[in-house]
């Protein structure tokens, strides 16, 4: 298998064209695990840890730029704890350390899991994803971005490039349900935030449908909105079920505490 | 905490540093997996996708024209037993006509890469047959026999039940079983798969000697027993079979059965070179035996003022697709099924049945575990029926030495249950804590899901003995062998297995003892060097490599006294007490005992449980554990912190699930452990009460807080939440109501 290593992002642009069949790689989190489950035999990875474009984040007018290879770590241990306190909150609840060493946000884009615990924070902020090939780049709503389990908007010759968000400074909260108490895949999260002017709230769930899905609307009866926005399935993590019962009971908290905040 | 330990040096009662502590830590430690030799091709095994087919043809051409392959190879290049087990040759060491479970090996493949070899593997063309599988162990006495022409009762000793898929059924019938008591509660418990789970899955080499014989490198639990079941597969004498401990990465009674072993010896055999073979984590969970999924059955009789007075038990367990170990866990659940109380009356029946689930086999507990969780949860609901203390209602019931166990055994050794629980009891439980609180300190954890809403605190109790040693009748000796040198130093050889229990110090700080030295060295555990050390297992190993080695010291010394010095060269076999099986009819001992000796704990947990997400965070655990005499107490406390944690996985986590026999959860992503923030700080009690038949007074200590921990920590969730909670592992639906 060839491991390709472009320094620019041009050049990775480029390669993404020549090589369709080159798969991203950032982290390496979910694609490694695959490739040891043998689930995957990839002809290539296109490995875009060398791509200074992709790394860190940057103010943009009143905007956040956050790169592609930007890890959980650094999302966790930066300013960005205090712009985006539902992100950090949810990179604190991925995997161990290392993995958050190493699982970056466009990884997390690019697998597109309903799982995905960047996900919901990400939506209830109203993010843009930034992605580019040789042809150009556009910009796309995340809501637009995720299109299925596993599959998102990016077309073969793209390459997910940054998340542009304007921090809307809204009280907000992450949760997440695992059976243990650390390092586990959702069995059903949520990120909310409370706009209490307007008597608004914003709510994205993970692990409750296909894709993670965002939920707005006023205050009164918002968890039962949450809930009857899910479709979720049983499956050897959880029943559909519980994770009904729990988004009730995650949404009902998480209003309060961002009331309170 | 133990005071700092010694690195190198240490006599028996000191707290030595373990020898492979440091380098497990820091990655240099060689597991199994690490092993190299020159010329090395890789094995891997096809295995069945299906828990149950008939095989009707293996197509092997297309496989064996693939790039770097050198051997494909099927049942028929078995050259002598076709099948191999640890009780019963029942199992085939690859598919003969019908595969009998999920995972089942059906052919193996050496070539150059380990990737080319299961790519080889993806080519090779089985003509299955499905057949329905028996996946409900309730149905399997009234389904088609798996092994139409099984001798189930070759022993002699076994009951003889006509239903077919038995693997073992007992009853034990002692006293006036329809006793009534003023008192009755009654439950029904299930228990889950629980896997070993242990982090180096199955690895080993192979290398053809080039006079028709073999070395094996593996990670094993029992070198000799290996030997006994490879050797007549491959059709060689014994003294062709060299099996050689390779560096173990956990093992839990999940190395008792074979897994490389006779494949990769044949590959090597067959190509003339070394064949290396390491599972993957997910081919690991169809790579090894779990533990006995249960359910069980029980009613409990008492009078007014709290005395048991009968015990009744219907107990069911999975044996899965093959019997592996399953007539001694059957032994084993019946003969503790009761707990460690004095039962006047009781009548037990227990059947262990043939399904087309996953294989059962040994694991730390040994089918104590399923029962004690039953038993345990049957004496809180009588405490709460009698209105009594739960701690009284187990001290009024305790088992005390001169007691009779249902099965007709006295107790004549050493065990103190009064007295664990009475140290238990006393341990200081820490105070609630405040809010707020981080996460992680709080129910749910690192997932942020509660800054204090719905959280519940209980505390729970449990006791829960154990046999230490094979029973029934096994002789499972252990030969130690000490060369005394003119220099003064001394090498001692043993075949324990090191599986991450530290034998290795206990042999050490026994000889060191014995031989009044420091200057004494632990040779490589081969079959070739030392006579068999029985299994790693049942909490035996320290007892029985510290009998051997002790009186293969002690002759050293006399031989070298009466020849007046120079080199001596012994060994010795030491043994524990003769046993005997059961009685099959009435389940009770004869002349002679069926258990060596016993050793018990008991167990304090504080849990706080977010009633409203089902989610629980264990706070603090204590236990008092019968120990003997503890050789290497650091060691010890490290064994009770790694049994508690792994029956804390049982009781909130771990469980293997199937759909028609087939694992969907093969990975640990969905198949949980605990991490360290699932584990409390655990605070251990050591009950020094020396085992009179023991030498220095020793009882293992492996098992007991696997045993009780599971009971225990559900006790505290029944306690916080006020469910019945009778599953385990207990997941979020049944705290919440779901279920």
């Amino acid at each position: 298998m060839d491991v390709l290593s472009p320094r620019t992002l041009d050049e990775a642009l480029r390669l993404r064209a020549e090589r369709p069949g080159a798969v991203p790689i950032e982290g390496g989190t979910d694609l490694m695990v695959d490739l040891n489950f043998d689930r995957r035999r990839p002809e290539a990875m296109l490995n875009l840890n060398e791509v200074p474009e992709l790394r860190g984040w940057s103010r943009e007018n009143g905007s956040l730029r956050l790169g592609a290879g930007l890890t959980f770590t650094e999302i966790e241990h930066s300013e960005l704890a205090s712009l985006l306190p539902a992100l950090a909150e949810a990179s604190r609840t991925v995997g161990s350390p290392q993995i958050r060493n190493r699982g970056t946000i466009g990884g997390n884009l690019g697998t597109a899991s309903p799982a995905g615990d960047a996900l919901p924070p990400l939506l209830i902020e109203g993010a843009d994803i930034e992605v580019a090939s040789l042809r150009g780049v556009r910009r796309l709503p995340l809501t637009e971005f995720l299109v299925g389990p596993k599959r998102n908007a990016l077309a073969e010759d793209e390459l997910i490039v940054a998340v542009h968000i304007e921090p809307s400074g809204a009280a907000q909260t992450f949760m997440k349900i695992g059976p243990r108490n650390a390092m586990v895949i959702a069995v059903c999260s949520l990120a909310l935030s409370v706009d209490r002017e307007r008597n608004e709230a914003r709510a994205a769930f993970g692990s409750a449908g296909p894709v993670a899905t965002l939920v707005t609307g006023e205050l009164d009866g918002f968890a039962d909105r949450v809930v009857a926005a899910s479709s979720p399935i049983d499956d050897v993590r959880g029943t559909a079920a519980y994770r009904r019962h729990a988004l009730r009971v995650l949404a009902g908290r998480a209003l309060e505490r961002c009331m309170v905040a | 905490m133990s005071a700092s330990p010694k690195t190198v040096l240490g006599w028996i009662g000191e707290s030595v540093r373990r020898a492979d502590g440091t380098p497990k830590t820091t990655g240099e430690f060689a597991y199994a997996s690490d092993l190299q030799a020159a010329g090395m091709l890789w094995g891997h095994t096809l295995r069945a996708p299906h828990a149950h087919a008939r095989v009707r043809g293996i197509d092997l051409s297309a496989a064996l024209t693939m790039p770097g392959v050198h051997a494909v190879l099927t049942h028929e290049d078995v050259p002598g037993r076709k099948t191999y087990g640890l009780e019963f040759h029942d199992q085939p060491v690859l598919a003969i006509d019908r595969v009998r479970y999920f995972g089942e090996p059906v052919a193996v493949v050496a070539a150059e890469h380990p990737e080319q070899a299961r790519r080889a593997a993806e080519r090779i063309v089985v003509d299955y047959e499905p057949l329905p599988p028996i996946a409900d162990p309730e149905r399997a006495t009234e389904s088609e026999p798996l092994h139409p022409a099984r001798e189930t009762y070759e022993t002699g000793h076994y009951l003889d039940d006509p239903r077919p898929n038995v693997v073992r059924s007992m009853r034990v019938v002692h006293g006036d079983p329809d006793a009534r008591g003023d008192v009755v509660v009654e439950g029904t418990y299930e228990i889950g798969t629980q896997d070993q789970a242990f982090l180096g899955p199955e690895s080993g080499l192979a290398v053809p000697d080039g006079e028709g014989g073999v070395d094996i490198y593996v990670a094993t639990q029992w070198l000799h027993v290996d030997r006994e079941q490879v050797a007549p597969c491959l059709a060689l004498p014994e003294e062709q079979v060299r099996i050689h401990l390779a560096g173990v990465g956990g093992a839990f009674g999940g190395r008792e059965d074979l897994s490389i072993q006779i494949h990769a010896a044949l590959l090597a055999l067959h190509t003339s070179r070394p064949v290396k073979m390491v599972y993957n984590r997910q081919e690991s969970f169809t790579g090894h035996v779990h533990r006995h999924p249960a359910r069980i059955h029980a009613q409990h009789h008492a009078t007014r003022d709290g005395r048991l007075v009968c015990v009744k038990m219907q107990i069911l367990l999975d044996g899965g697709a093959y019997a592996s170990s399953s007539t001694a866990v059957t032994a084993n659940a019946t003969s503790f099924a009761c707990g460690p109380y004095a039962v006047p009356n009781a009548h037990i029946e227990t059947t262990c049945v043939f399904t087309n689930n996953p294989p059962c086999g040994a694991m730390r507990g040994f089918g104590a575990v399923q029962t004690c969780f039953a038993a345990e949860a049957q004496m809180d609901k009588l405490a709460r029926a009698l209105e009594l203390d739960p701690i009284e209602l187990r001290l009024l019931n305790a088992l005390a030495p001169g007691d009779t166990l249902p099965t007709g055994q006295r107790i004549d050794g050493s065990l103190p249950v009064a007295e664990v629980i009475r140290r238990c009891a006393a341990l200081p439980e820490p105070a609630p804590e405040e809010l707020p609180r981080p996460a992680i300190r709080l129910p749910g954890g690192a997932g942020n899901t509660t800054r204090g809403e719905g959280v519940r605190r209980g505390t729970g109790f449990a006791v829960g003995f154990k046999n230490i040693a094979y029973s029934e009748g096994f002789d499972d000796s252990c030969a130690a062998r000490v060369r005394l040198f003119a220099d003064g130093s001394a090498e001692v050889h043993c075949a324990a297995a090191e599986v991450g229990q530290g034998v290795t110090n206990v042999i050490l700080q026994v000889a060191r003892t014995e031989l009044e030295t420091e200057d004494v060295r632990l040779a490589p555990g081969t079959t070739a060097a030392v006579g068999s050390a029985g299994s790693s297992s049942a909490s035996r190993m320290t007892w029985m490599a510290a009998g051997a080695v002790r009186d293969a010291c002690r002759a050293a010394l006399a031989e070298r006294e009466s020849r007046g010095g120079g080199e001596v060269d012994v060994e010795r076999v030491y043994r524990h007490r003769p046993t005997a099986p059961l009685d099959p009819e009435t389940g009770q001992v004869g002349d002679l005992p069926a258990h060596v000796a016993f050793a018990c704990a008991a167990m304090k947990v504080v849990a706080e449980v977010d009633v409203d997400l089902g989610l629980t965070r264990i706070v603090w655990i204590g236990t008092a554990q019968d120990v003997g005499k503890a050789i290497n107490p650091q060691a010890v406390e490290g064994q009770i912190e790694g049994g508690t944690a792994q029956g804390i996985g049982l009781a909130l986590m771990e469980e293997i699930q199937t759909r028609d026999g087939v694992i969907t959860n093969a990975s640990f992503t969905d198949y949980l452990i605990p991490t360290a923030l699932d584990v409390p700080p655990i605070v251990s009690e050591l009950v020094e009460d020396p085992e009179p038949d023991a030498p220095y007074g020793v009882k293992g200590v492996g098992e007991p807080p696997t045993v009780v921990s599971t009971a225990a920590v559900v006790a505290a969730l029944r306690d916080a939440t006020g469910r019945e909670l009778s599953r385990v592992p207990v997941r979020p639906d049944d705290i919440v109501g779901l279920t």
